[in-house]
């Protein structure tokens, strides 16, 4: 096992610097000049090379690169946001827990709550109580989660006022959020863990257990889960990708100043730093998540597992 | 001679038949046929619909900004006075466009990849494979923020946006299906008469490996719409005045709280839309592959 994580792990630090590195050339590429952006248009030339320098944007573009990876990856420093010259990093630090208070209770409420209804509609296969769940996981995979929130925050924040529609100044502020952001995963969720259970449902060994005369409860929670978790483990995966890249949507909905705001903020105002900064923290987040994910695969599945404890490979 | 001319036409009668099923299947659930039908209706309405409400796409009448659904205007007015239904409907040419065309061309360059990586293996696998996880290291919507930003506005920047952060899920698919379709002993019978790799790619593999894409490409019709329309929504993507759903969307989000009507009715178009695309994706699953019939 030692040996596949640390193989795992030195693939995921690989990715980081690739996605690195995408980031910023996509971010170089962006039409106009930095210091031009940030002086006006009336700056005189002096003023403009002045900035240039100081931005480090006069530089050829791989030196500009392999300057930016050198401070990523050995220094761990993100630079100062050409804008605001705070450190994207002490920044970051600030805006992390808003952002993984939401991510996280969004993606604990989205395998808890779509793998039970998952469960739930594939036991009652066919029922008026499976129909029901589809039906309604089916509207919530298709509306746009910023729509959404958009209604709930018109319906529990404006009409019953039950929540505050935005900001972060109370705890309640947090409810909305986590809720609408979490209900596309949980939709998607509960779609994917019902096949998967279905898969299973039918299979020679769920008779066998019947025959033999097993609790149904039993049944359901000893022999179908543990063998439809692989489907569900995935999507669980995807889910995450997909809160991480709702949350710059939600964040700006809400007007919570968390991470994705912050990227967004840096991208209308095109300052290298912070998007950059943002990016590759994300991309570390979700790359970690990957890598919890993939362990979690080994370890449920057998033939993983076997491939890298026993000396020979077994295929 | 005869024996052979039985042969094929017993072959075409199977095909056919196999066709013929598929068919049958797919007008049987009825979730294919609600999504069908409700396609259509949309797409119908979006291409003649605007010639028949009677305003202009640029109409407008100050006294009637915001204001909500009437007699004359069904779905109201937007924050400049135009008439909400004859901007929805134009507008959905090009969430539709976009997402249809951003889905397809993501799906084709991404099922080319996948079936050169399968088909070639070894090293050529290893490195396109490598390269799609670095790809795919970023999640979509991400990617499409920065490649809007880095092209900018409009209609094809962000269809190339929405197609490169919907390639490498196809790709991986597909390299999954040929792996498990390149042993059989077809592509071995093929490769022993000498065919091109090119043809036993296309010819041999591609339609043996092309349901399943069929299936994710439909789902992400719908899936490239809402990302659409995130991106309008944050600032990217098509901005007003140009009708996007998307834009609609973000003119209207200034007055949620005075005028939810601004935001509501383009939010139901695009629920609607994304609903019938994910219906008849399911339909077609279903239809294409009975064992993961629910």
């Amino acid at each position: 096992m030692g040996r596949y994580v640390i193989k795992r792990v030195l693939w995921m630090i690989l990715i980081l610097v690739a996605a690195a590195i995408v980031v910023f050339t996509l971010m170089y590429l962006v039409p106009g000049d930095p210091a031009e952006l940030l002086l006006g248009v009336e700056a005189s030339e002096e003023v403009l090379a002045a900035k240039r320098a100081e931005l480090g944007t006069d530089r050829p573009y791989l030196i500009q690169l392999f300057d930016y990876l050198y401070h990523v990856f050995l220094k761990f420093d993100f630079g100062d946001s050409w804008r605001y010259r705070v450190n994207v990093m002490t920044e970051l630090g600030q805006r992390l827990p808003r952002t993984l208070i939401i991510g996280g209770f969004g993606m604990i409420l989205n395998v808890v709550v779509g793998t039970v209804l998952g469960i739930f509609a594939a036991t009652h296969e066919g029922k008026w109580q499976d129909s029901l769940t589809m039906v309604i996981a089916m509207v919530f995979v298709s509306a746009p989660s910023f729509w959404v929130a958009w209604m709930a925050i018109i319906l529990f924040a404006q009409t019953l006022m039950w929540v505050p529609p935005s900001g972060i100044s109370t705890w309640t502020c947090y409810i909305l959020p986590v809720i609408c952001g979490s209900l596309g995963g949980i939709a998607i969720n509960a779609r994917q863990s019902r096949s998967a259970m279905l898969e299973v449902i039918r299979a020679d060994y769920i008779t066998t257990a019947r025959a033999k005369g097993q609790r149904e409860k039993v049944v359901v929670r000893r022999h179908m889960l543990p063998n439809a978790m692989m489907p569900i483990i995935t999507g669980v995966g995807g889910g995450l990708a997909m809160v991480v890249a709702g949350s710059a949507v939600l964040e700006q909905v809400f007007s919570i100043p968390g991470i994705g705001q912050y990227m967004l903020s840096g991208v209308n105002q095109r300052d290298r730093p912070v998007v950059c900064g943002c990016v590759v923290f994300f991309a570390a987040f979700t790359s970690i998540a990957m890598l919890i994910m993939d362990l979690c695969y080994a370890f449920l599945d057998p033939r993983i597992k076997a491939q890298y404890s026993s000396g020979r490979k077994v295929k | 001679m005869t024996d052979v001319k039985e042969k094929e036409s017993a072959k075409s009668k199977r095909k056919s038949s196999m066709t013929a099923e598929f068919a049958r299947r797919l007008v049987k659930s009825w979730s294919a046929k609600l999504g069908l039908i409700l396609m259509l209706f949309i797409i119908l309405a979006c291409l003649i619909g605007p010639y028949f409400t009677g305003y202009d796409l640029n109409w407008q009448d100050q006294s009637l900004m915001r204001a909500g659904p009437s007699a004359q205007h069904i779905f109201g007015c937007d924050t400049l006075g135009r008439d909400m239904l004859t901007r929805l409907l134009y507008g959905g040419r090009y969430s539709l466009l976009m997402g249809i065309t951003s889905a397809v061309l993501g799906a084709v360059v991404g099922i080319a990849i996948g079936l050169i990586a399968g088909y070639f293996g070894g090293f050529t696998e290893t490195i396109i494979m490598r390269f799609m996880d670095v790809w795919s290291s970023l999640p979509g919507m991400l990617l499409c923020i920065l490649v809007s930003a880095a092209m900018g506005n409009g209609f094809f920047p962000t269809v190339l946006a929405l197609t490169i952060g919907s390639i490498p899920g196809g790709a991986r698919m597909t390299r999954g299906q040929v792996l498990s379709e390149r042993s059989r002993e077809y592509i071995e019978a093929a490769e022993s008469i000498n065919c091109s790799k090119l043809s036993i790619m296309f010819k041999h593999l591609l339609p043996n490996v092309i349901q399943p894409s069929i299936v994710i490409t439909t789902m992400s019709v719908g899936s490239t719409i809402n990302m659409a329309a995130s991106l309008s929504y944050i600032g990217l993507g098509i901005q007003p005045p140009a009708p996007e759903w998307g834009a609609l969307l973000a003119d209207g989000k200034n007055y949620v709280t005075t005028n939810p009507h601004l935001i509501a009715v383009p939010g139901i178009a695009i629920a609607l839309t994304v609903l019938a695309i994910n219906l008849l994706g399911d339909g077609l699953r279903d239809a294409l592959d009975p064992k993961l019939r629910g």
